[in-house]
């Protein structure tokens, strides 16, 4: 133990819904927390998504609530659009140093009033709405954006790429716009820090047979959660990438990646078979007289009320089920010619779709094996985090004082990141209560020798 | 006229010899315009014709093995024009760089001390790579402008991946490359690596004419006037499949199926007379007409 007192303060690194749920819950125990976030806004992956199995909830509209309890909470601090750049010291006393990049806006200035965004004249591609939509080169990732302040991407910005415009700058009511601004690094102290750096897709670019990504009609299953979402680029309506025509035939490819030693990871990423179900319902919802068809090499719906969807989406929407792989994916005209086999009939199958759907495997979030190598903490051969045993300590790591929760740990859904998410919140705050009463302790010993 | 020549051991199998003399003739005249001396092993037996796939059957190695200790002697690389010879060799030089056991066993059966120290090349890629399709554009005489070709690549050269492979095995690229830089139009389409049908022929004429089928009307329908290929038994099931084809597919018309060899021997101004055209079920010289003459 160090000569100073521990500080009760906790650091999370990952905004999404487990890093959201765990700032909670040990900010309402009445602890303060700094939670970083690379990206301008928090929310995570989950602010991407259009409904959540298997109650088909909408994901925005359970998200919000915490993403504005989160913004509003008085003992959290968020920094976001900031990446941890170097962790010191150790549990008890982490000083970490976290850089913060340039957003070209003076957030505390900024009202979010959103009129920089609307006069910007540059659009580009959106990763937020991957690729299907575009966005202003000042931006917000949505309109519920937490917190509501935009960011300037330097890259494509008119100004900065040698024009004159200063659009941005003449139209702020506030004069929150700051095209010098630079970035800087601050400094944290935590007593304690919680991973919980998420998941990224397995990139459609390593997918050979499937056409490494360069299909317009071919695309991963976050992208058609944005083409579901109402807030997404097509504002919920199913739309075929190449031509915006409603697709008719729609097939999904579950395992596209996933275990598949060989061509992608060995393991199976947990999730899938559960999304395309409520992917191929949904679509069915979307278009009535459309037809989906879903191959799977087995369909794992484990979990509470899970079976009873994937059979209500067979069922109820007709969904046909193939047993089987997809053996190759290309453009045959203005189709998408999809090559697979039944292996309950034993036959080939071959569909001409209107759009294909990749469930491609979860890996972890962008940054979570440097942050691993720079906490010192273990990681499996996929880079996800690795427990201090995986059995009975499963949000501990193998540093103490650092926990983690969520998809960087292993594929995951939602409510299972939230109840892990839980988890670490409770480790942090039972080593913040052994502090309290060692420190009470101490106070006591003192008070008896005066 | 080419100062920087190139020379390099070649290994041409016994089909080069026999069906496929066609692809050795224009491939050595061609290699020569190109500056490359291709210098035949002096003595050299047949690859095997076959990987054999169970891990103990070393004895079937012992006759690709024997091949490559010939190439080392009289070098560091070998070409093969052959894909079936490359894939065999490629794989045999491979186990005895990395599988000890097989190594000195096949050591000690054919006499040498070979450690596998040898690149084995497809020809292809001795083009790509050490001539470099820039340098063959800049030697073209005769481009092929207008001619609509699909390349053609079966698996010998794309799969296994991790043995053979010199391209990208769900989308190979070198013979579009190729193709380009002699001034054809390479089509796109999604069958360049789907099976020929092999040796499914001897067990089942319907099920190859139907694979064959599938390969040249996916060509066809993207455009192509021939097919281009590296490979001599995909070059024989996909030219001598159309008869069958057409009694079994009313209105097929037939497209002619050429080795890359050949076209790149007339985009190079050679003459062609002994490029072996009568071997063809489907004549290419009435295509071959569309280009413009040197």
């Amino acid at each position: 133990m160090q000569d100073k007192e521990p500080i009760t303060r906790a650091l999370i690194i990952g905004a999404g819904i487990a890093g959201m749920q765990a700032a909670l819950d040990i900010a309402n125990s009445g602890y303060e927390v700094v939670l970083v976030d690379k990206l301008p806004s928090i929310g995570g992956r989950m602010a991407q998504l259009s409904e959540t199995f298997p109650t088909l909830d909408c994901a925005q509209c359970i998200l919000t609530p915490r993403t504005v309890e989160v913004g509003h909470h008085d003992r959290i601090k968020l920094v976001t659009y900031s990446e941890v750049e170097e962790v010191a010291g150790q549990v008890g006393d982490f000083r970490v140093r976290i850089r913060r990049h340039p957003a070209y806006v003076n957030w505390d200035a900024c009202t979010g009033c959103g009129l920089c965004q609307e006069k910007c004249p540059k659009r580009v591609v959106s990763d937020f709405e991957r690729g299907l939509g575009r966005r202003k080169a000042i931006y917000t990732l949505s309109p519920q954006a937490v917190p509501n302040r935009p960011v300037l991407d330097r890259e494509s910005c008119l100004h900065f790429q040698g024009d004159r415009c200063r659009v941005c700058e003449k139209v702020c009511p506030v004069g929150a716009i700051d095209l010098e601004q630079e970035g800087n690094t601050i400094e944290e102290r935590a007593g304690c820090i919680v991973m919980a750096t998420g998941y990224d897709l397995y990139s459609m670019d390593r997918l050979g047979e499937y056409g490494h990504g360069d299909l317009a009609n071919v695309i991963d299953g976050l992208a058609f959660e944005r083409m579901l979402s109402a807030s997404g680029p097509t504002a919920g309506k199913i739309l075929r990438p190449s031509d915006g025509a409603e697709p008719k035939e729609v097939v999904f490819v579950q395992c596209a990646g996933s275990r598949d030693p060989e061509l992608g990871v060995p393991y199976c990423s947990k999730i899938c078979c559960m999304s395309t179900a409520k992917h191929a319902m949904l679509y069915k919802h979307r278009v009535p007289d459309g037809q989906a068809y879903v191959f799977y090499i087995d369909v794992r719906s484990a979990g509470k009320h899970y079976e009873e969807f994937v059979v209500r989406t067979v069922e109820e929407n007709r969904t046909i089920y193939l047993r089987g792989k997809v053996s190759r994916v290309f453009e045959e005209g203005d189709k998408v010619a999809v090559w697979g086999v039944d292996t309950l009939s034993d036959r080939q199958v071959e569909i001409s779709a209107d759009l294909v759907v990749l469930a491609t495997p979860m890996i972890p979030g962008g940054g979570t094996v440097q942050l691993a190598k720079m906490l010192g903490l273990h990681a499996d051969e996929a880079g996800f985090l690795s427990e201090f045993d995986a059995s009975m300590q499963p949000v501990e790591t193998l540093r103490a004082g650092v926990f983690m929760a969520g998809a960087c740990v292993g594929p995951k859904d939602i409510p299972e990141t939230v109840a892990q998410a839980s988890g670490a919140a409770a480790k942090v705050l039972s080593t913040f209560a052994r502090w309290g009463k060692v420190a009470e302790g101490e106070a006591a010993a003192r008070a008896e020798d005066l | 006229m080419e100062t920087s020549q190139l020379r390099i051991p070649y290994f041409p199998g016994c089909t080069l010899n026999t069906t496929a003399k066609g692809f050795d003739t224009s491939l050595r005249a061609s290699a020569q315009a190109l500056g490359v001396e291709l210098v035949e092993l002096p003595e050299w037996n047949c690859c095997g014709a076959t990987f054999p796939l169970l891990a103990d059957n070393i004895l079937d190695l012992a006759g690709p093995a024997s091949v490559l200790v010939a190439a080392r002697e009289m070098g560091e690389r070998l070409a093969v024009a052959c894909t079936t010879c490359y894939n065999v060799l490629r794989r045999t030089n491979l186990a005895i760089q990395t599988d000890e056991d097989k190594r000195q066993k096949l050591n000690l059966f054919i006499e040498a001390q070979y450690e596998g120290d040898l690149q084995v090349l497809d020809f292809l890629q001795v083009l790509r790579d050490e001539v470099g399709f820039e340098k063959v554009a800049r030697t073209v005489k005769r481009p092929l402008t207008g001619l609509k070709a699909a390349a053609y690549y079966g698996c010998m050269v794309l799969r296994p991946a991790s043995e053979v492979a010199y391209d990208d095995p769900e989308n190979p690229r070198a013979l579009d490359d190729l193709l380009m830089a002699l001034g054809a139009e390479p089509i796109e389409y999604a069958h360049k690596g789907e099976c020929c049908g092999s040796y499914l022929a001897v067990v089942s004429a319907q099920a190859a004419a139907e694979m064959t089928y599938s390969i040249l009307s996916s060509a066809q329908k993207n455009g192509a006037q021939l097919i281009a290929t590296n490979c001599p038994l995909c070059q024989f099931n996909l030219d001598s499949q159309q008869a069958e084809i057409g009694r079994r597919h009313t209105g097929y018309q037939t497209i002619p199926v050429l080795y890359f060899s050949q076209l790149l021997g007339i985009a190079l101004g050679l003459d062609a007379d002994d490029f072996d055209w009568e071997k063809h079920s489907v004549d290419p010289r009435p295509v071959l007409e569309l280009v413009e003459p040197r």
